[in-house]
């Protein structure tokens, strides 16, 4: 047993840089830019002690802490992404009056939350996060308190995560009661298949799961809070979360349920089909910008756990490089849609971009390149992630998995190439208002760039992920 | 080779793409963008007329192979040419600037958007040609459905976005499947090298599914009966040089991937599935040859008669003889050249009255005699006329397939009388009798620039077709090889099964 904390010095700088930031947002005036800035400082030492600490596999707390190469690389893609949101939403924060203190700082909350869920080798642990982080996304959904369609949301989330959160609760509980522990890998040791009390436990924190990363059948949420959520809060959700929570499954189905893999197995292969589906089809008729990128997020969330359907670690592997990938299109489209202001308003219907490739040909060609790349088409970054998913897929024989998945995106594509037809071939109808800001085209250029010169490096992001794999 | 020069050959005009990307907008950058791309595409054209003469045409095998890592331990990036591939090359890096050109007559608007368009089309399109890794060809042949894509539905007519929409859904569907059937082959052999798989051989019991999920890709691009619609769509609303890159090159892609990888790589499916594209085909000549015959608007058909001779082009590739796969090959190019210059004609009759359609049209000749030479010229190398290339690809086609069935031959016949018979009625209706229209009296006759286009086509239509030895000369080797591998894989398969 050890108790050596430098192990945990990522959530303790963490932790007292919040408290830290959070007395200085309460003593100084106007604060906002101040807090932002020293967050953004915090997040920025926090990757360099990350990256610092070592990639070997320790436990700590009687074994309900645990720090890997995996927790590891989790941590730093979820700050990464991030900086870079809280940077390119700036101008959209001040200009929508939600430039308070509190944002930055909530936004810091959850990340500790997140860190926790990542790193947790115990349910107790696992849920503390899970709920850190939730309690603030809930308020960070409904941070634009004058506006009921952001408090509705809020309070949308709020009911729904919450029972979901019961029933992973529920599960926990009944783990706990059928196997005495509540540790992973005791867990992991005294369950086997045909035990049906597990089988239970093993569905309800699947739910949970699934609410979290927002796959069907327990997407309802996911459209609403999307919409009604101001769209900096939008880019968060559509991001950050969903790495934790995917990373969060593939260490359960790792650990904790790794000997009834099969039964796991069935359920997740319905959850991606199902996703896969529902996230091509249902996002055909939407003429909302963010609906649209929640329905999407849904169809990208059922690729990635195609990946984990396969219950291999190369199949995990080509997961988190395609969630991954999907980051960096998520945030980059996103930073598009900050871009979209019209007379002073910022606009979310997608009719409002229609002929601007005639006035705004950059604007117009970076959501080319990141529309297609999420449809994946080849050569863009988009495709290799759907490749190395279903190379695995097809290696596990899983045809009909990667058939479906295939077909969903021609499917899916169909409504990628509306917003394209809607940018490029319609008649031109009023040019955007002109914001120049530094943060928000330099997260658009890095996005762009990185995405048409991905195949260039296609295996260095893999090489990365295998590595941290296999520590 | 030390020197990569089909790399070279892949990414010049990529380059000059990006180049003229990077120009601010400024008045004279419609201009300049011209001159750019113009040099780009004739650079490109001098390499591969150079890349041509190094080629060695009694080598089997591939030549000027490249190879890098890619995706680490599991892709390399593997390029080589051989005597199918070039010819390709050639084709491609031929029709570019000629598109280029035509685009200073008939794109009015976002002109620098549209050369950055054909450029980098024109890199994906060597691309595929040249790359001898599944990985890589399917890279290439999917990223050119996205400037393809923007050309139609940019540039394009009235119902541009309907034909931009169709053509990328069919042919992303198609190519899906292929995609499936690639990650198979990587996990059944090892490997997606093609000369490795090659080697050792996909086991029978594998090869029909994997044919099928690559004949839905190449079936669509060629494009086949039933899965053909999108292309008089497509052809219709595409600007003048799109309908040109479509007909030339893309829809030869399917037949490249029939010769690179159906037959090589699935020999007993081939052997198989054969009477089936027999099947299609000979509705595909005279099915779509009399829907041609009812046309009302050029371009539709035109693109009818692609379908038609693309039905020559599987018919002679699966004769599996020597002179079926010449025949098959020799269409190709020649209806690569031919149809690229009806296009360009219909192209500049569309520029100056903007109508398509053949009633609108009607004694051309008495005001405009000069375009009417070459248009009945190219009309008749469609038709299959001795002297033009037209005639030779169809005559050895015909004589390969009467080796095989006599009355496949037969009915094959048939559709080279249905060929002419509309092709003459159109001739006829566009070009002579009496002048109907007063537009067309005021006509005026082609330009340099058009008349040096069609003139250079021309040229090389009658050349080859009194002199096609240089063509056949190149591919006579690799056509053997491909030939004698194919049977002995035949006989491999058989006596491993027995």
């Amino acid at each position: 047993m050890t108790y050596n904390l430098n192990i945990l010095l990522p959530e303790i700088f963490l932790s007292i840089s919040i408290f830290v930031i959070l007395m200085l947002g309460v003593f100084f005036k106007k604060s906002y830019n101040l807090v932002t800035n020293l967050s953004l400082l915090a997040l920025v030492i926090l990757i360099v002690i990350i990256l610092n600490t070592e990639s070997t596999s320790v436990k700590i707390f009687t074994d309900s802490f645990i720090r890997d190469g995996y927790a590891k690389f989790i941590k730093i893609l979820i700050i990464i992404s991030t900086i870079f949101i809280l940077l390119s939403s700036q101008v959209f924060i001040k200009d929508n009056n939600i430039a308070k203190f509190e944002y930055p700082i909530i936004i810091l909350l959850s990340i500790l939350g997140m860190f926790f869920m990542v790193s947790s080798n115990d349910l107790i642990l696992f849920y503390l996060g899970l709920e850190l982080q939730s309690l603030s996304l809930y308020v960070l959904a409904s941070i634009d308190r004058d506006n009921t369609r952001s408090t509705e949301s809020g309070v949308k989330y709020f009911v729904l995560s919450a029972l979901s959160s019961g029933l992973l609760l529920y599960g926990c509980s009944l783990l706990y009661g059928f196997t005495g522990s509540t540790n992973f890998d005791i867990i992991n040791n005294s369950l086997n298949i045909g035990s049906v009390g597990s089988i239970f436990a093993m569905v309800f924190i699947l739910v949970g799961l699934a609410f979290k990363v927002s796959a069907v059948p327990f997407h309802m949420w996911t459209p609403d809070v999307y919409e009604g959520s101001p769209t900096s809060v939008t880019n968060f959700f559509s991001a950050v979360p969903k790495v934790a929570g995917l990373a969060v499954l593939i260490r359960f189905m790792q650990t904790p349920f790794e000997n009834i893999l099969v039964e796991w197995q069935t359920i997740i292969i319905f959850i991606s089909i199902a996703s896969m589906i529902l996230g091509a089809v249902a996002a055909i008729g939407q003429n909302n910008i963010k609906r649209l990128m929640a329905y999407s997020s849904i169809g990208h969330i059922g690729y990635a756990l195609a990946g984990v359907a396969t219950g291999t670690d190369s199949g995990y592997m080509s997961s988190i490089v395609y969630i991954t990938i999907y980051i960096v299109m998520s945030i980059g489209i996103f930073a598009c849609i900050f871009l979209m202001k019209k007379n002073g308003k910022y606009t979310e219907k997608i009719h409002d971009l229609s002929g601007i490739s005639k006035k705004h040909p950059l604007i117009a060609i970076s959501f080319l390149i990141i529309l297609f790349s999420l449809a994946g088409i080849p050569p863009l970054g988009g495709f290799f992630a759907k490749f190395y998913v279903f190379m695995t897929v097809i290696e596990n024989g899983m045809y009909f998995l990667a058939i479906v998945g295939l077909l969903t995106t021609v499917i899916s594509a169909f409504y990628y190439l509306r917003i394209i037809k809607i940018i490029y071939f319609d008649e031109f109808a009023g040019s955007f208002d002109r914001i120049r800001n530094f943060s928000i085209s330099g997260t658009i250029f890095l996005s762009c760039i990185l995405l048409v010169t991905f195949f260039l490096y296609p295996s260095t992001l893999n090489n990365v992920v295998s590595l941290v794999f296999t520590s | 080779m030390d020197f990569p020069i089909l790399s070279l050959i892949i990414f010049l005009p990529l380059l000059g793409a990006t180049f003229i990307f990077l120009f601010r907008y400024q008045k004279d950058t419609n201009k300049s963008a011209i001159y750019v791309s113009i040099f780009t595409s004739l650079a490109n054209l001098l390499l591969a007329f150079f890349l041509w003469f190094l080629f060695d045409n009694n080598y089997t095998g591939f030549q000027f192979i490249e190879e890098k890592n890619w995706i680490s331990g599991l892709i390399k990036f593997k390029l080589g040419i051989d005597g199918i591939s070039i010819l390709f090359i050639l084709l491609t890096a031929f029709i570019t600037p000629i598109c280029i050109f035509s685009c200073i007559n008939s794109v009015k608007e976002r002109v620098k958007e549209f050369l950055i368009a054909i450029l980098v089309l024109e890199t994906f399109m060597i691309g595929v040609f040249c790359s001898l890794d599944l990985v890589i060809f399917y890279l290439f042949f999917e990223a050119g459905l996205i400037p393809m894509f923007l050309i139609i539905g940019i540039w394009g007519g009235e119902r541009r976005v309907y034909s931009a929409f169709k053509f990328f859904l069919y042919t992303l569907l198609g190519s899906v499947l292929m995609l499936v059937a690639i990650i198979s082959i990587y996990w059944i052999t090892g490997t997606t090298d093609i000369t490795s798989i090659n080697e050792i051989k996909i086991p029978s019991e594998f090869q029909y599914i994997l044919w099928l999920a690559f004949f839905s890709s190449f079936a669509v691009k060629m494009p086949m009966w039933p899965v053909h619609t999108w292309l008089p769509d497509a052809h219709v609303e595409a600007p003048t040089a799109g309908s040109v890159i479509l007909a030339a090159i893309l829809l030869k892609m399917g037949g490249y991937g029939f010769l690179r990888f159906s037959i090589p790589l699935f020999p007993v499916a081939t052997e198989y599935f054969t009477p089936m594209i027999y099947f299609l085909s000979l509705i595909a000549i005279i099915y779509t040859s009399l829907v041609a015959l009812m046309q009302e608007d050029m371009k539709k058909l035109i693109a009818y008669s692609s379908v038609a001779h693309m039905g020559y082009v599987t018919l002679g590739i699966f004769t599996l003889t020597k002179q079926g796969i010449d025949g098959g090959m020799f269409q190709m190019l020649s209806h690569g050249l031919i149809s690229a210059a009806l296009f360009l004609c219909v192209g500049v009759l569309y520029d100056r009255s903007h109508s398509r359609l053949i009633k609108t049209y009607g004694g051309v000749v008495n005001s405009i005699p000069k375009y009417s030479l070459v248009f009945i010229i190219f009309a008749l190398a469609a038709l299959g006329l001795p002297g033009t290339t037209g005639f030779l690809g169809e005559f050895l086609v015909l004589i390969g397939i009467f080796q095989k069935d006599y009355l496949i031959g037969l009915v094959a016949t048939i559709g080279v009388v249905l060929c002419a018979a509309y092709m003459l009625w159109l001739t006829k209706r566009v070009i002579f009798g009496q002048i109907k229209n007063q537009e067309v009296k005021i006509l005026k006759d082609v330009n340099f620039s058009e008349g040096t286009m069609l003139f250079i086509l021309a040229t090389i239509v009658i050349i080859f077709g009194f002199y096609p030895e240089p063509l056949l000369n190149t591919m006579n080797v690799t056509i053997n090889g491909l030939i004698d591998n194919y049977e002995n894989d035949l006989i491999y398969h058989l006596s491993a099964s027995k």
